[in-house]
């Protein structure tokens, strides 16, 4: 400061540092603290409160019931069971109609012109009995759930019920020795994990992060609600009298659902005690006012940006896969087709873990997208039971109903344990290969985005494999 | 970027320095950033000025990433982008530093902030540390229906007063206000409006003798530095990106900002006369 003309940046920065030893370590508090009393001054300047007197708050009232710490709790898994209960017996109708179109329709107007120009039978089944069933099957079977479920959830979003669900949830993230706001990442997770994976950079603490992106998995993404739909209106559902089978059906996906909110806390206090030890951090959740959602506005973008978005994603991954699908079901070495070469390589570890070999390759297929899965094990199931339904082998057919499906089901040697299981893995495995990578360009380190992708694959075999081995004790007795 | 080098006459004349922050300015004539608290309905205000449908919801923190669109008023073409809503821009974390460094580094043309009526002092901070590092700014005074549902009235002539910059109330969600808000956008981009920032006074004691000597250090360097307070506050915060900048003498090209649109609003006016 001698020299007015050449002061440099390195004096700059040194003197920078001596002041802040000056100003001391509250530094940031008087900064903010300037800042909130001209904040206070100004707002009280130009805000007047007509009415003094206190006036009776819907908002106060709604937030004291919904985060209650018993009722609370309670509302918010009633509300998951309606809005799915709601999807589970809405979407059998057009799911129905969809189906009468695609696949009854449209597929034997294909195969006959295809006739009646005389394609080849390896392109005909390729193109018409592989991709474009493939995809009509994923559009008959995934459309209608997810144009119910979508518009629901987001209508629940809009009215601003998820900060409250944070809320409820924060005391045991914070137990589980994670950050709070994870529970919004959670909430994301349960549309898409790659969204959720994206969202945990709402959490400062790279520690806590990390437990985020990691753990983001066990939230149900959209991809797995269908299968956890189906096989639970199919085994599940049919397990109890006809007017109970939606709600039982839509209570056992919600269970699914809570227990991977129950993994979610597992799995991030084993971490934090292990691998990512720390402190947790606190942070301020401002509770938004409620507003009434714009109805046909959040139909529209929920049916645009993620029914259509995540619609149009498994059509993507499922015409490859539906080709991929017939030629391991039609190349055959030595009169066994390829896809029975695996199915039986891989069946005895399925069968160990409760599963079979056709569930463990669908697996494989739908790494890209687990919005695939079943129309792959039907595929495969067929191929493998030889049910004849009309149709050649790899080729996806029409099922009228849930008892159609059970009888092949049962055909392909499931059981209720198969059901159950299936239902699990498809809950704890690795995440498909967008949130992978997804995980890779957030945290840019190899090391974690393996743990992230491979932990969950373990746990899952290992899950599995524990609750056959006691089924399996069970009923021998 | 050379000073004054092809800056006059090209209204994105800190075209280099928004292309670093991935924003290709081809095309548009002034960028405009959007800022605000979480949930103030900072993305339904970016959907109403450019008619995107990004997808909006009622909870904190669910624009994480960068939105881009664009609108035109006028004979200009102005491209949005919305920050991420943040309480403040004072802390670590990564939401914060995007929008932090967008608004100083990115240099926009207009900084607009969306602030929630119903809840004006919380929201008035980030108004405050949006109007230290930049002083083209317009305050969207979003939400007044609902401020109005608790029976809260603001008066906005006075508030702009105070804050000495445009402030405009609207109800984004229904589209109220927004032809006000593209107005006062224009106006401030073009220079026909120039806000005069109340900047934060209620600091004391040490930390005040602290950032004065500083300011003044640093103004011994970069004479022209229009935010040097807040250049001030972030290298006594130890802000690494600041310190960078510092270091790298990329700090001295902020001061561009004030002297080209000058020299463009004058050409303007040549031209219309």
């Amino acid at each position: 400061m001698n020299n007015t003309q050449t002061v440099t940046a390195d004096e700059i920065l040194r003197s920078a540092q001596e002041l802040r030893a000056e100003v001391g370590v509250d530094f940031h508090e008087k900064l903010v603290e300037a800042v909130y009393t001209d904040a206070a001054r100004l707002a009280d300047r130009a805000v007047t409160r007509p009415d003094q007197k206190a006036r009776f708050d819907l908002d106060a009232t709604i937030d004291r019931i919904v985060t209650d710490r018993r009722w609370g709790f309670l509302l918010m898994i009633l509300l998951f069971t309606l809005v799915l209960w709601i999807t589970i017996e809405g979407a059998n109708v057009p799911s129905r109609m969809i189906a009468n179109l695609l696949l009854d329709t449209i597929h034997p107007w294909l195969k006959s012109l295809a006739a009646a120009i005389s394609m080849p039978w390896w392109l005909d089944g390729l193109l018409i009995d592989g991709m474009y069933l493939a995809t009509a099957w994923v559009v008959s079977v995934m459309l209608p759930p997810m144009a119910i479920f979508f518009p629901l959830f987001t209508l629940l979003e809009d009215f601003g019920y998820l900060p409250r669900v944070s809320f409820n949830l924060d005391a045991l993230f914070r137990r589980a020795g994670a950050h709070g706001k994870q529970a919004l990442s959670m909430m994301m997770g349960f549309g898409c994990n790659a969204a959720g994976v994206v969202a945990t950079r709402i959490i400062d603490s790279p520690r806590e992060r990390l437990i985020a992106i990691i753990t983001n998995n066990f939230a149900l993404c959209n991809g797995r609600w269908p299968t956890q739909i189906m096989i639970a209106t199919v085994f599940i559902g049919g397990l109890v009298p006809a007017h109970l089978a939606g709600l039982i059906s839509a209570a056992s996906v919600v269970g699914v659902a809570l227990l991977g909110v129950g993994f979610t806390f597992l799995v991030s206090w084993f971490l934090s005690r292990t691998m990512l030890r720390g402190e947790v951090s606190t942070f301020s959740l401002e509770l938004p006012p409620y507003r009434p959602p714009r109805f046909w506005q959040t139909i529209y973008t929920s049916l645009i940006d993620r029914t259509i978005y995540v619609l149009w994603r498994a059509i993507v991954f499922a015409m490859p896969a539906g080709a991929a699908i017939w030629l391991v079901a039609n190349i055959t070495i030595g009169g066994t087709s390829i896809a029975e070469y695996i199915i039986n390589f891989v069946n005895p570890f399925g069968v160990l873990l409760g599963l079979n070999g056709v569930i463990l390759l669908a697996y494989i297929v739908a790494i890209p997208a687990n919005e695939i899965v079943i129309p792959t094990i039907l595929m495969l199931t067929v191929l493998v039971t030889g049910v004849d339904t009309g149709a050649g082998a790899g080729v996806m057919f029409e099922l009228e109903s849930g008892a159609d499906m059970l009888s092949l089901f049962t055909a392909g040697g499931w059981t209720l344990l198969t059901a159950v299981n299936l239902m699990l893995f498809s809950l704890v495995h690795n995440p498909c290969s967008t949130t992978i990578f997804t995980i890779y360009k957030e945290t840019g380190s190899a090391k974690w985005t393996t743990v992230a992708a491979l932990l969950p694959v373990v746990m899952g075999f290992g899950l599995t494999f524990f609750l056959a081995q006691i089924w399996r004790l069970l009923a021998a007795l | 970027m050379a000073p004054s080098d092809g800056c006059e006459g090209c209204p994105a004349h800190n075209a280099a320095n928004l292309l670093k922050l991935g924003v290709d300015m081809q095309d548009w004539n002034y960028v405009v950033a959007l800022a605000g608290n979480p949930n103030t309905g900072k993305s339904t205000v970016f959907n109403a000025l450019t008619g995107l449908r990004q997808h909006t919801g009622n909870w904190p923190g669910k624009t994480v990433s960068r939105a881009e669109g664009g609108f035109e008023f006028g004979s200009a073409r102005y491209k949005i982008v919305d920050l991420p809503g943040t309480y403040s821009l004072l802390a670590t974390s990564l939401d914060e530093q995007v929008a932090r460094n967008f608004i100083l580094f990115g240099q926009p043309d207009v900084t607009i902030v969306v602030v929630d009526a119903s809840r004006l002092e919380r929201n008035l901070n980030l108004a405050l540390q949006v109007m230290e590092i930049t002083d083209r700014v317009v305050v969207c005074l979003n939400l007044i229906d609902e401020a109005e549902r608790h029976g809260l009235k603001v008066d906005e002539r006075r508030l702009a007063r105070d804050l000495g910059v445009p402030v405009i109330p609207t109800v984004a969600r229904y589209n109220r206000g927004m032809d006000e808000l593209v107005k006062a956008i224009h106006e401030v981009a073009t220079g026909e409006v120039r806000p005069r920032p109340f900047k934060v006074r209620s600091t004391t004691g040490v930390l005040k003798s602290a950032l004065e000597k500083l300011e003044r250090e640093i103004l011994q360097l970069y004479p022209e530095l229009p935010n040097v307070r807040w250049v001030a506050l972030r290298l006594l915060d130890g802000d690494e990106d600041i310190i960078r900048a510092l270091r790298s003498g990329e700090l001295g090209n902020l001061f561009q900002m004030e002297q080209p649109v000058e020299e463009q609003r004058q050409t303007l006016m040549a031209e219309g006369s």
